[in-house]
Protein backbone atom coordinates (compact mmCIF):
# COMPACT_ATOMS: atom_id res chain seq x y z
CA UNK A 1 0.00 0.00 0.00
CA UNK A 2 2.72 2.39 0.83
CA UNK A 3 4.63 1.72 -1.89
CA UNK A 4 1.74 2.36 -4.60
CA UNK A 5 1.41 5.59 -2.82
CA UNK A 6 4.81 6.53 -3.35
CA UNK A 7 4.57 5.11 -6.96
CA UNK A 8 1.79 7.92 -7.12
CA UNK A 9 3.44 10.57 -5.93
CA UNK A 10 6.67 10.35 -8.05
CA UNK A 11 4.00 10.06 -11.02
CA UNK A 12 2.70 13.36 -10.11
CA UNK A 13 6.47 15.04 -9.29
CA UNK A 14 7.18 14.00 -12.74
CA UNK A 15 4.33 15.03 -14.86
CA UNK A 16 4.70 18.43 -12.84
CA UNK A 17 8.41 19.04 -13.51
CA UNK A 18 7.71 17.93 -17.54
CA UNK A 19 4.58 19.94 -17.39
CA UNK A 20 6.57 22.85 -15.98
CA UNK A 21 9.33 22.22 -18.71
CA UNK A 22 6.79 22.60 -21.22
CA UNK A 23 5.41 25.61 -20.63
CA UNK A 24 7.80 28.01 -18.78
CA UNK A 25 9.18 29.02 -22.47
CA UNK A 26 5.62 29.80 -23.48
CA UNK A 27 5.07 31.49 -20.35
CA UNK A 28 8.31 33.19 -20.27
CA UNK A 29 7.96 35.15 -23.68
CA UNK A 30 4.33 36.12 -22.85
CA UNK A 31 5.33 37.75 -19.42
CA UNK A 32 8.52 39.36 -20.95
CA UNK A 33 6.34 40.83 -23.38
CA UNK A 34 4.97 42.82 -21.49
CA UNK A 35 8.26 44.21 -19.49
CA UNK A 36 9.66 48.00 -20.61
CA UNK A 37 12.33 47.70 -22.65
CA UNK A 38 14.53 48.93 -19.37
CA UNK A 39 13.68 45.56 -17.50
CA UNK A 40 13.74 43.09 -20.66
CA UNK A 41 17.19 41.66 -19.50
CA UNK A 42 17.88 43.55 -16.06
CA UNK A 43 19.51 41.95 -13.82
CA UNK A 44 17.92 39.89 -11.62
CA UNK A 45 15.57 38.70 -14.13
CA UNK A 46 12.04 38.39 -12.56
CA UNK A 47 9.57 36.03 -14.13
CA UNK A 48 6.75 38.63 -13.41
CA UNK A 49 7.54 42.29 -14.90
CA UNK A 50 7.49 44.45 -12.21
CA UNK A 51 6.03 47.93 -14.58
CA UNK A 52 3.54 46.07 -17.13
CA UNK A 53 3.30 48.30 -19.69
CA UNK A 54 1.41 47.38 -23.59
CA UNK A 55 3.85 49.61 -25.12
CA UNK A 56 6.02 46.82 -26.95
CA UNK A 57 2.42 45.82 -28.41
CA UNK A 58 1.29 49.64 -29.29
CA UNK A 59 4.64 50.29 -30.82
CA UNK A 60 4.97 47.00 -32.97
CA UNK A 61 1.12 47.19 -34.00
CA UNK A 62 1.73 50.95 -34.87
CA UNK A 63 5.05 50.27 -36.99
CA UNK A 64 5.23 49.67 -40.64
CA UNK A 65 3.02 46.78 -42.35
CA UNK A 66 1.79 44.76 -39.01
CA UNK A 67 -1.62 45.42 -39.19
CA UNK A 68 -1.43 44.32 -42.73
CA UNK A 69 0.71 41.20 -42.46
CA UNK A 70 -2.09 39.92 -39.66
CA UNK A 71 -4.52 40.97 -42.27
CA UNK A 72 -2.71 39.01 -44.80
CA UNK A 73 -2.94 36.32 -42.76
CA UNK A 74 -6.59 36.20 -41.87
CA UNK A 75 -7.24 36.35 -45.42
CA UNK A 76 -5.36 33.80 -46.73
CA UNK A 77 -5.95 31.27 -43.35
CA UNK A 78 -9.59 32.05 -43.80
CA UNK A 79 -10.11 31.91 -47.15
CA UNK A 80 -7.67 29.06 -47.54
CA UNK A 81 -9.76 27.05 -45.10
CA UNK A 82 -12.99 27.31 -46.77
CA UNK A 83 -11.31 26.27 -50.10
CA UNK A 84 -9.75 23.18 -48.70
CA UNK A 85 -13.25 22.42 -46.48
CA UNK A 86 -15.34 22.16 -49.54
CA UNK A 87 -12.81 20.33 -51.96
CA UNK A 88 -11.44 18.24 -49.39
CA UNK A 89 -15.14 16.62 -48.52
CA UNK A 90 -16.48 16.26 -52.06
CA UNK A 91 -13.35 14.07 -52.21
CA UNK A 92 -14.03 12.68 -49.30
CA UNK A 93 -17.42 12.04 -50.29
CA UNK A 94 -16.78 10.71 -53.95
CA UNK A 95 -14.68 8.29 -52.88
CA UNK A 96 -16.41 6.50 -49.62
CA UNK A 97 -19.95 6.43 -51.05
CA UNK A 98 -18.91 5.61 -55.08
CA UNK A 99 -17.97 2.59 -56.85
CA UNK A 100 -16.68 3.92 -60.37
CA UNK A 101 -13.07 2.63 -62.05
CA UNK A 102 -9.47 3.19 -60.65
CA UNK A 103 -11.23 4.56 -57.28
CA UNK A 104 -8.33 2.59 -54.94
CA UNK A 105 -5.62 3.90 -56.86
CA UNK A 106 -7.05 7.31 -56.93
CA UNK A 107 -7.16 7.16 -53.31
CA UNK A 108 -4.09 5.61 -52.83
CA UNK A 109 -1.80 8.01 -54.90
CA UNK A 110 -3.65 11.38 -53.22
CA UNK A 111 -1.98 9.50 -50.11
CA UNK A 112 0.89 9.07 -51.44
CA UNK A 113 1.51 13.15 -52.33
CA UNK A 114 2.31 12.95 -48.84
CA UNK A 115 5.66 11.46 -49.36
CA UNK A 116 6.35 14.50 -51.23
CA UNK A 117 6.74 17.17 -49.40
CA UNK A 118 7.04 20.66 -50.20
CA UNK A 119 10.64 21.05 -49.15
CA UNK A 120 11.51 18.28 -51.66
CA UNK A 121 9.99 20.25 -55.07
CA UNK A 122 10.39 24.05 -53.88
CA UNK A 123 12.22 24.77 -56.86
CA UNK A 124 9.70 23.53 -59.93
CA UNK A 125 7.03 24.79 -57.32
CA UNK A 126 8.30 27.90 -57.72
CA UNK A 127 8.80 27.76 -61.44
CA UNK A 128 5.17 26.31 -62.02
CA UNK A 129 3.58 29.67 -59.80
CA UNK A 130 6.10 31.81 -62.07
CA UNK A 131 4.61 30.21 -65.09
CA UNK A 132 1.21 30.60 -63.79
CA UNK A 133 1.41 34.42 -62.76
CA UNK A 134 1.25 33.10 -58.96
CA UNK A 135 4.09 34.53 -57.81
CA UNK A 136 3.89 37.64 -55.46
CA UNK A 137 0.00 36.72 -54.97
CA UNK A 138 -2.19 35.96 -52.43
CA UNK A 139 -3.82 32.97 -54.44
CA UNK A 140 -0.16 31.63 -54.80
CA UNK A 141 -0.25 30.58 -50.72
CA UNK A 142 -3.87 30.08 -50.77
CA UNK A 143 -4.72 27.67 -53.42
CA UNK A 144 -1.95 25.16 -54.11
CA UNK A 145 -1.77 23.71 -50.34
CA UNK A 146 -5.70 23.70 -50.37
CA UNK A 147 -5.57 19.99 -51.62
CA UNK A 148 -4.22 18.08 -48.84
CA UNK A 149 -4.26 14.58 -48.65
CA UNK A 150 -4.72 14.67 -44.14
CA UNK A 151 -8.14 16.35 -45.10
CA UNK A 152 -9.31 13.57 -47.73
CA UNK A 153 -8.53 10.85 -45.70
CA UNK A 154 -10.36 12.53 -42.60
CA UNK A 155 -13.17 12.85 -44.60
CA UNK A 156 -13.76 9.48 -46.02
CA UNK A 157 -13.09 7.81 -43.19
CA UNK A 158 -15.66 9.47 -41.58
CA UNK A 159 -18.08 9.71 -44.73
CA UNK A 160 -17.96 5.53 -45.16
CA UNK A 161 -19.47 5.40 -42.13
CA UNK A 162 -22.56 7.18 -42.70
CA UNK A 163 -25.55 4.77 -43.86
CA UNK A 164 -26.34 4.54 -47.63
CA UNK A 165 -30.32 4.47 -47.36
CA UNK A 166 -30.23 8.21 -46.94
CA UNK A 167 -28.71 8.50 -50.30
CA UNK A 168 -30.37 5.89 -51.96
CA UNK A 169 -33.98 7.21 -50.92
CA UNK A 170 -33.23 11.08 -51.65
CA UNK A 171 -32.31 9.55 -55.00
CA UNK A 172 -35.65 7.82 -55.43
CA UNK A 173 -37.00 10.80 -55.11
CA UNK A 174 -35.35 12.29 -58.03
CA UNK A 175 -32.77 14.46 -56.35
CA UNK A 176 -29.44 15.38 -58.30
CA UNK A 177 -26.14 14.17 -57.08
CA UNK A 178 -25.09 17.80 -56.44
CA UNK A 179 -28.24 18.16 -54.64
CA UNK A 180 -27.03 15.51 -52.26
CA UNK A 181 -24.48 16.37 -51.35
CA UNK A 182 -25.38 20.07 -50.75
CA UNK A 183 -28.23 18.88 -48.77
CA UNK A 184 -27.49 15.93 -47.07
CA UNK A 185 -24.22 14.90 -46.87
CA UNK A 186 -23.07 18.46 -45.91
CA UNK A 187 -25.28 18.79 -43.01
CA UNK A 188 -24.01 15.25 -41.72
CA UNK A 189 -20.40 15.86 -42.15
CA UNK A 190 -20.44 18.67 -39.66
CA UNK A 191 -18.43 17.19 -36.98
CA UNK A 192 -15.52 16.41 -39.72
CA UNK A 193 -15.68 19.46 -41.31
CA UNK A 194 -15.04 21.01 -38.16
CA UNK A 195 -12.13 18.64 -37.49
CA UNK A 196 -10.29 19.81 -41.03
CA UNK A 197 -11.32 23.31 -41.01
CA UNK A 198 -9.41 23.99 -37.48
CA UNK A 199 -6.38 21.95 -38.54
CA UNK A 200 -6.38 23.86 -42.01
CA UNK A 201 -6.02 27.18 -40.20
CA UNK A 202 -3.70 26.16 -38.04
CA UNK A 203 -1.26 24.86 -40.57
CA UNK A 204 -2.02 28.25 -43.24
CA UNK A 205 -1.89 30.35 -39.63
CA UNK A 206 1.72 28.54 -39.14
CA UNK A 207 2.79 28.46 -42.66
CA UNK A 208 6.47 29.53 -44.04
CA UNK A 209 7.39 27.65 -46.48
CA UNK A 210 5.03 28.56 -48.98
CA UNK A 211 4.84 32.19 -47.91
CA UNK A 212 8.72 31.91 -48.60
CA UNK A 213 8.92 30.87 -51.63
CA UNK A 214 5.47 32.67 -53.48
CA UNK A 215 5.94 36.16 -51.81
CA UNK A 216 8.47 38.37 -52.25
CA UNK A 217 7.03 41.67 -52.06
CA UNK A 218 6.98 43.05 -48.38
CA UNK A 219 3.37 44.57 -48.51
CA UNK A 220 2.10 40.84 -49.08
CA UNK A 221 3.36 39.11 -46.42
CA UNK A 222 2.20 37.06 -43.81
CA UNK A 223 3.00 37.33 -40.05
CA UNK A 224 5.46 34.41 -40.05
CA UNK A 225 7.46 35.65 -42.93
CA UNK A 226 7.55 39.34 -40.83
CA UNK A 227 8.44 37.31 -37.66
CA UNK A 228 11.46 35.77 -39.44
CA UNK A 229 12.52 38.84 -40.93
CA UNK A 230 12.24 40.70 -37.81
CA UNK A 231 14.52 38.17 -36.72
CA UNK A 232 16.99 38.22 -39.54
CA UNK A 233 17.92 42.10 -38.04
CA UNK A 234 21.24 42.48 -36.99
CA UNK A 235 20.26 44.19 -33.78
CA UNK A 236 16.91 42.33 -32.89
CA UNK A 237 14.54 44.70 -30.72
CA UNK A 238 13.39 42.05 -28.49
CA UNK A 239 10.35 44.00 -26.68
CA UNK A 240 8.77 43.83 -30.00
CA UNK A 241 9.69 40.62 -31.51
CA UNK A 242 8.10 39.21 -28.41
CA UNK A 243 5.28 40.86 -28.68
CA UNK A 244 4.56 40.08 -32.56
CA UNK A 245 5.09 36.68 -31.29
CA UNK A 246 2.77 36.62 -28.67
CA UNK A 247 0.17 38.03 -31.20
CA UNK A 248 1.12 36.04 -33.79
CA UNK A 249 0.04 32.68 -30.95
CA UNK A 250 -2.70 33.97 -29.85
CA UNK A 251 -5.02 32.89 -32.57
CA UNK A 252 -4.16 29.42 -32.72
CA UNK A 253 -4.35 29.19 -28.61
CA UNK A 254 -8.02 30.51 -29.26
CA UNK A 255 -9.07 28.49 -31.67
CA UNK A 256 -7.38 24.91 -29.47
CA UNK A 257 -9.20 25.78 -26.23
CA UNK A 258 -12.65 26.55 -28.01
CA UNK A 259 -12.35 23.13 -30.56
CA UNK A 260 -9.99 20.68 -28.55
CA UNK A 261 -11.84 17.81 -28.58
CA UNK A 262 -11.84 17.87 -32.55
CA UNK A 263 -8.10 18.37 -32.42
CA UNK A 264 -7.41 14.92 -30.83
CA UNK A 265 -10.21 13.27 -32.21
CA UNK A 266 -8.75 14.26 -35.32
CA UNK A 267 -5.10 13.49 -34.54
CA UNK A 268 -5.75 10.12 -33.59
CA UNK A 269 -8.43 9.13 -37.03
CA UNK A 270 -5.83 10.59 -39.38
CA UNK A 271 -2.78 10.00 -37.40
CA UNK A 272 -1.28 11.88 -40.35
CA UNK A 273 0.05 15.96 -40.99
CA UNK A 274 -0.14 17.50 -44.20
CA UNK B 1 -15.02 -4.87 -35.04
CA UNK B 2 -15.07 -1.90 -37.83
CA UNK B 3 -17.66 -1.17 -39.75
CA UNK B 4 -17.05 -1.70 -43.36
CA UNK B 5 -20.16 -0.10 -45.28
CA UNK B 6 -18.82 0.46 -48.68
CA UNK B 7 -20.98 2.84 -51.10
CA UNK B 8 -22.76 0.81 -53.72
CA UNK B 9 -23.72 3.51 -56.06
CA UNK B 10 -22.14 2.69 -59.45
CA UNK B 11 -21.75 6.08 -61.29
CA UNK B 12 -18.55 7.79 -63.09
CA UNK B 13 -19.43 11.23 -63.98
CA UNK B 14 -20.19 12.20 -60.44
CA UNK B 15 -17.43 11.02 -58.57
CA UNK B 16 -14.68 12.08 -60.69
CA UNK B 17 -16.67 15.54 -60.92
CA UNK B 18 -16.34 15.87 -57.18
CA UNK B 19 -12.58 14.29 -57.20
CA UNK B 20 -12.04 17.11 -59.87
CA UNK B 21 -10.40 20.24 -57.90
CA UNK B 22 -8.30 18.24 -55.70
CA UNK B 23 -6.88 16.14 -58.90
CA UNK B 24 -6.21 19.55 -60.56
CA UNK B 25 -4.23 21.05 -57.93
CA UNK B 26 -2.33 17.63 -57.58
CA UNK B 27 -1.62 17.67 -60.61
CA UNK B 28 -0.66 20.66 -61.67
CA UNK B 29 0.94 21.62 -58.10
CA UNK B 30 2.42 18.34 -57.13
CA UNK B 31 3.45 15.47 -59.71
CA UNK B 32 3.99 17.95 -62.56
CA UNK B 33 6.70 20.05 -60.37
CA UNK B 34 7.86 16.62 -58.99
CA UNK B 35 8.34 15.21 -62.83
CA UNK B 36 9.91 18.33 -63.32
CA UNK B 37 12.36 18.47 -60.37
CA UNK B 38 13.48 15.27 -62.16
CA UNK B 39 14.07 16.53 -65.26
CA UNK B 40 16.01 19.50 -63.79
CA UNK B 41 18.42 17.87 -61.50
CA UNK B 42 19.93 16.91 -65.34
CA UNK B 43 20.34 20.34 -66.28
CA UNK B 44 21.64 23.72 -65.99
CA UNK B 45 19.12 26.03 -65.02
CA UNK B 46 19.30 29.48 -63.13
CA UNK B 47 15.88 31.59 -62.98
CA UNK B 48 16.41 33.42 -66.15
CA UNK B 49 18.44 31.53 -68.30
CA UNK B 50 17.26 28.65 -70.28
CA UNK B 51 18.13 24.91 -69.00
CA UNK B 52 20.74 22.99 -70.83
CA UNK B 53 20.90 19.43 -70.38
CA UNK B 54 23.87 18.14 -69.07
CA UNK B 55 23.45 14.34 -68.34
CA UNK B 56 24.81 13.49 -64.85
CA UNK B 57 26.94 16.00 -64.37
CA UNK B 58 25.31 17.30 -61.67
CA UNK B 59 25.31 14.45 -59.36
CA UNK B 60 28.97 13.74 -60.17
CA UNK B 61 29.63 17.53 -58.90
CA UNK B 62 27.29 16.13 -56.16
CA UNK B 63 29.60 13.06 -55.05
CA UNK B 64 32.74 15.74 -55.13
CA UNK B 65 30.26 18.66 -52.79
CA UNK B 66 32.08 18.64 -49.04
CA UNK B 67 29.40 21.20 -48.34
CA UNK B 68 26.04 18.81 -49.43
CA UNK B 69 27.79 15.80 -47.61
CA UNK B 70 27.86 17.92 -44.52
CA UNK B 71 24.66 18.94 -44.70
CA UNK B 72 23.55 15.41 -45.73
CA UNK B 73 25.63 14.01 -42.54
CA UNK B 74 23.87 16.97 -40.42
CA UNK B 75 20.39 15.62 -41.29
CA UNK B 76 20.93 11.84 -40.70
CA UNK B 77 22.63 13.19 -37.09
CA UNK B 78 19.24 15.22 -36.50
CA UNK B 79 16.97 13.39 -37.83
CA UNK B 80 17.85 10.19 -35.78
CA UNK B 81 18.15 11.56 -32.40
CA UNK B 82 15.28 14.07 -33.05
CA UNK B 83 13.48 11.05 -34.40
CA UNK B 84 14.77 8.82 -31.47
CA UNK B 85 14.47 11.26 -28.84
CA UNK B 86 10.50 12.33 -29.45
CA UNK B 87 9.31 8.57 -29.65
CA UNK B 88 10.27 7.76 -26.13
CA UNK B 89 9.73 11.21 -24.80
CA UNK B 90 5.82 10.83 -26.20
CA UNK B 91 5.64 7.74 -25.25
CA UNK B 92 6.25 8.06 -21.52
CA UNK B 93 4.22 11.25 -21.55
CA UNK B 94 1.43 8.86 -23.32
CA UNK B 95 2.12 6.14 -20.03
CA UNK B 96 2.31 8.99 -18.09
CA UNK B 97 -1.05 10.23 -18.92
CA UNK B 98 -2.84 7.25 -20.10
CA UNK B 99 -3.64 6.03 -16.57
CA UNK B 100 -7.32 6.79 -15.53
CA UNK B 101 -5.97 7.15 -12.08
CA UNK B 102 -4.62 10.50 -12.75
CA UNK B 103 -6.79 13.69 -11.91
CA UNK B 104 -6.98 15.84 -14.91
CA UNK B 105 -5.69 13.81 -16.80
CA UNK B 106 -7.76 15.90 -20.05
CA UNK B 107 -6.30 19.11 -18.83
CA UNK B 108 -2.65 17.61 -18.66
CA UNK B 109 -2.86 16.39 -22.14
CA UNK B 110 -3.89 19.68 -23.27
CA UNK B 111 -1.09 21.39 -21.77
CA UNK B 112 1.15 19.08 -23.08
CA UNK B 113 -0.57 19.41 -26.50
CA UNK B 114 0.35 23.26 -26.77
CA UNK B 115 3.64 23.73 -28.00
CA UNK B 116 2.34 21.51 -31.37
CA UNK B 117 -0.13 24.59 -31.61
CA UNK B 118 2.72 27.01 -32.39
CA UNK B 119 4.82 27.54 -35.62
CA UNK B 120 8.27 26.63 -35.79
CA UNK B 121 9.13 30.70 -36.64
CA UNK B 122 7.67 31.49 -33.27
CA UNK B 123 8.97 28.18 -31.02
CA UNK B 124 12.56 29.27 -32.52
CA UNK B 125 12.01 32.30 -31.53
CA UNK B 126 11.08 31.99 -27.92
CA UNK B 127 13.84 29.27 -27.61
CA UNK B 128 16.39 32.12 -28.92
CA UNK B 129 15.37 34.15 -26.40
CA UNK B 130 15.70 31.78 -24.07
CA UNK B 131 19.27 30.16 -24.87
CA UNK B 132 20.77 33.57 -25.48
CA UNK B 133 24.15 34.04 -24.77
CA UNK B 134 24.15 37.21 -23.29
CA UNK B 135 20.51 37.07 -22.05
CA UNK B 136 19.12 34.10 -22.08
CA UNK B 137 17.61 33.15 -18.96
CA UNK B 138 19.20 29.75 -19.25
CA UNK B 139 22.70 31.53 -19.28
CA UNK B 140 21.20 33.67 -16.43
CA UNK B 141 20.49 30.79 -14.23
CA UNK B 142 23.33 29.27 -14.69
CA UNK B 143 25.99 32.17 -13.90
CA UNK B 144 24.18 33.03 -10.35
CA UNK B 145 24.26 29.56 -9.74
CA UNK B 146 28.66 30.26 -9.91
CA UNK B 147 29.05 28.29 -13.36
CA UNK B 148 29.94 29.88 -16.41
CA UNK B 149 27.46 30.83 -19.20
CA UNK B 150 27.10 28.00 -22.33
CA UNK B 151 27.12 29.09 -25.86
CA UNK B 152 23.90 27.04 -26.35
CA UNK B 153 23.37 28.45 -30.57
CA UNK B 154 27.50 29.41 -31.30
CA UNK B 155 29.34 26.12 -30.23
CA UNK B 156 28.86 23.44 -33.29
CA UNK B 157 27.48 20.87 -32.07
CA UNK B 158 25.64 22.64 -28.89
CA UNK B 159 23.76 24.34 -31.36
CA UNK B 160 23.67 20.98 -32.95
CA UNK B 161 22.17 19.15 -29.36
CA UNK B 162 19.92 22.59 -28.47
CA UNK B 163 17.95 22.58 -32.47
CA UNK B 164 17.68 18.69 -31.41
CA UNK B 165 15.94 19.17 -28.03
CA UNK B 166 13.99 22.00 -29.26
CA UNK B 167 12.25 19.90 -31.90
CA UNK B 168 11.47 17.27 -29.05
CA UNK B 169 9.91 20.03 -27.39
CA UNK B 170 7.90 20.82 -29.86
CA UNK B 171 6.75 17.85 -31.50
CA UNK B 172 6.37 15.88 -28.43
CA UNK B 173 2.61 16.92 -28.00
CA UNK B 174 1.24 15.82 -31.18
CA UNK B 175 2.95 12.29 -31.11
CA UNK B 176 1.83 11.91 -27.89
CA UNK B 177 -2.16 12.64 -28.95
CA UNK B 178 -1.44 9.67 -31.38
CA UNK B 179 0.13 6.90 -28.45
CA UNK B 180 -2.60 7.27 -26.22
CA UNK B 181 -4.99 6.44 -29.30
CA UNK B 182 -2.87 3.44 -29.51
CA UNK B 183 -2.73 2.24 -25.74
CA UNK B 184 -6.59 3.35 -25.54
CA UNK B 185 -7.17 0.20 -27.95
CA UNK B 186 -5.15 -2.15 -26.21
CA UNK B 187 -7.82 -4.67 -24.15
CA UNK B 188 -7.87 -3.76 -20.62
CA UNK B 189 -8.61 -7.55 -20.05
CA UNK B 190 -5.01 -8.11 -21.18
CA UNK B 191 -3.75 -5.81 -18.14
CA UNK B 192 -6.17 -7.72 -15.54
CA UNK B 193 -5.11 -11.22 -16.46
CA UNK B 194 -1.52 -9.79 -15.90
CA UNK B 195 -1.97 -8.31 -12.69
CA UNK B 196 -3.88 -11.44 -11.47
CA UNK B 197 -1.19 -13.21 -13.19
CA UNK B 198 1.50 -11.29 -10.40
CA UNK B 199 3.54 -10.00 -13.48
CA UNK B 200 5.67 -7.09 -12.57
CA UNK B 201 4.93 -3.63 -14.18
CA UNK B 202 7.82 -4.14 -16.12
CA UNK B 203 7.25 -7.33 -17.71
CA UNK B 204 3.43 -6.03 -18.36
CA UNK B 205 5.11 -3.14 -20.56
CA UNK B 206 7.42 -5.61 -22.20
CA UNK B 207 5.12 -8.44 -22.82
CA UNK B 208 1.85 -6.96 -23.54
CA UNK B 209 2.16 -2.38 -23.73
CA UNK B 210 5.19 -2.85 -26.45
CA UNK B 211 4.10 -5.68 -28.84
CA UNK B 212 0.40 -4.51 -29.36
CA UNK B 213 1.54 -0.89 -29.80
CA UNK B 214 4.10 -1.47 -32.13
CA UNK B 215 2.20 -0.33 -35.19
CA UNK B 216 1.35 2.54 -33.75
CA UNK B 217 5.15 3.09 -32.72
CA UNK B 218 5.89 2.75 -36.28
CA UNK B 219 3.39 5.64 -37.18
CA UNK B 220 4.87 8.26 -35.15
CA UNK B 221 8.46 7.34 -36.05
CA UNK B 222 7.65 7.31 -40.14
CA UNK B 223 6.08 11.00 -39.46
CA UNK B 224 8.70 11.76 -37.03
CA UNK B 225 10.98 10.69 -39.64
CA UNK B 226 9.46 12.64 -42.62
CA UNK B 227 9.13 15.78 -40.44
CA UNK B 228 12.74 15.83 -39.06
CA UNK B 229 13.51 15.73 -42.66
CA UNK B 230 11.68 18.88 -44.15
CA UNK B 231 12.99 20.94 -40.99
CA UNK B 232 13.67 24.11 -42.23
CA UNK B 233 11.99 27.06 -40.28
CA UNK B 234 13.92 26.20 -36.55
CA UNK B 235 17.20 26.28 -38.28
CA UNK B 236 15.97 29.68 -40.25
CA UNK B 237 15.14 31.21 -36.73
CA UNK B 238 17.53 29.90 -34.23
CA UNK B 239 21.44 29.08 -35.86
CA UNK B 240 20.97 30.38 -39.50
CA UNK B 241 22.71 26.78 -40.22
CA UNK B 242 25.88 28.31 -38.43
CA UNK B 243 28.13 28.40 -36.68
CA UNK B 244 29.49 27.60 -39.86
CA UNK B 245 27.97 24.77 -41.29
CA UNK B 246 27.25 22.91 -37.92
CA UNK B 247 23.29 22.86 -38.24
CA UNK B 248 22.78 23.69 -42.31
CA UNK B 249 20.80 20.24 -43.27
CA UNK B 250 19.83 19.78 -46.82
CA UNK B 251 16.85 21.78 -47.40
CA UNK B 252 18.74 25.06 -46.18
CA UNK B 253 21.22 23.84 -48.70
CA UNK B 254 18.96 23.32 -51.15
CA UNK B 255 16.85 26.91 -50.60
CA UNK B 256 20.78 28.51 -51.10
CA UNK B 257 21.94 26.68 -53.99
CA UNK B 258 18.50 27.20 -55.81
CA UNK B 259 17.26 30.94 -54.75
CA UNK B 260 20.78 33.04 -53.51
CA UNK B 261 23.11 31.49 -55.97
CA UNK B 262 20.80 30.88 -58.39
CA UNK B 263 21.59 27.06 -59.60
CA UNK B 264 18.33 25.64 -60.12
CA UNK B 265 19.76 22.33 -61.92
CA UNK B 266 21.84 21.57 -59.40
CA UNK B 267 19.81 21.83 -56.23
CA UNK B 268 17.07 19.93 -57.98
CA UNK B 269 19.60 16.93 -57.99
CA UNK B 270 20.03 17.90 -53.96
CA UNK B 271 16.32 17.79 -53.72
CA UNK B 272 16.21 14.23 -55.75
CA UNK B 273 19.22 12.75 -52.99
CA UNK B 274 16.61 14.09 -50.06
CA UNK B 275 13.86 12.38 -51.28
CA UNK B 276 15.63 9.23 -52.13
CA UNK B 277 16.66 9.28 -48.14
CA UNK B 278 13.43 9.85 -47.15
CA UNK B 279 11.76 7.03 -49.23
CA UNK B 280 14.60 4.44 -48.13
CA UNK B 281 14.58 5.58 -44.10
CA UNK B 282 10.97 4.69 -44.58
CA UNK B 283 11.38 1.62 -45.87
CA UNK B 284 14.23 0.75 -43.63
CA UNK B 285 11.46 1.10 -40.27
CA UNK B 286 9.07 -0.37 -41.93
CA UNK B 287 11.08 -3.54 -41.99
CA UNK B 288 12.90 -3.22 -38.64
CA UNK B 289 9.47 -3.23 -37.37
CA UNK B 290 7.91 -5.86 -39.20
CA UNK B 291 5.28 -6.15 -41.26
CA UNK B 292 3.34 -8.55 -39.67
CA UNK B 293 1.01 -5.99 -38.60
CA UNK B 294 -2.01 -4.94 -40.56
CA UNK B 295 -2.83 -1.61 -39.00
CA UNK B 296 -5.96 0.70 -39.59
Amino acid sequence: MNKQHTNRTLHYVLLLLLALGTLFPILWIFLSSFKPQSELFRVPLTLIPENWTIENYVSSIRQGNFIRYFSNTVFVAVVSTLLTVVINVMAGYALAKYIFPGRNLIFTLMIATLMIPLQVIMIPIFLQLKRLGMLNSLWGIIIPPAATPTGIFLARQYLVTLPDSLIEAARIDGAKEFYIFRKIIWQMSQPIVATIAIFSFMWRWNDFLWPLIVITDNKKQTIQQALANFVGQLQINWSELLAMTTIAIIPVIIVFLAFQRFFFSGITAGSVKG
Amino acid sequence: MKKTVQGNFHQVKAPLLFLLPNIIIFVIFIIIPAIQGLRMSFTEWGVFTEPTFIGLANFKELFQDKVFWKTFSNTLVFSFFTVAMLTIYSLLLALLLNKNSIKGEKICRSLFYIPSLLSMITVGIAWRFILGDEMGIINYLLSSLGGESIHWLTNGNLAMASIILVSVWAGAGYYMVILIGGLQAIPLELYEAATIDGASPAKTFLNITLPLLKSTLLVVMVLATISSFKAYELIFVMTKGGPGYATKLIVQQVYQVAFLEDRMGYASAMSILLMLLIGLVTIVQFRITGRDQDYE
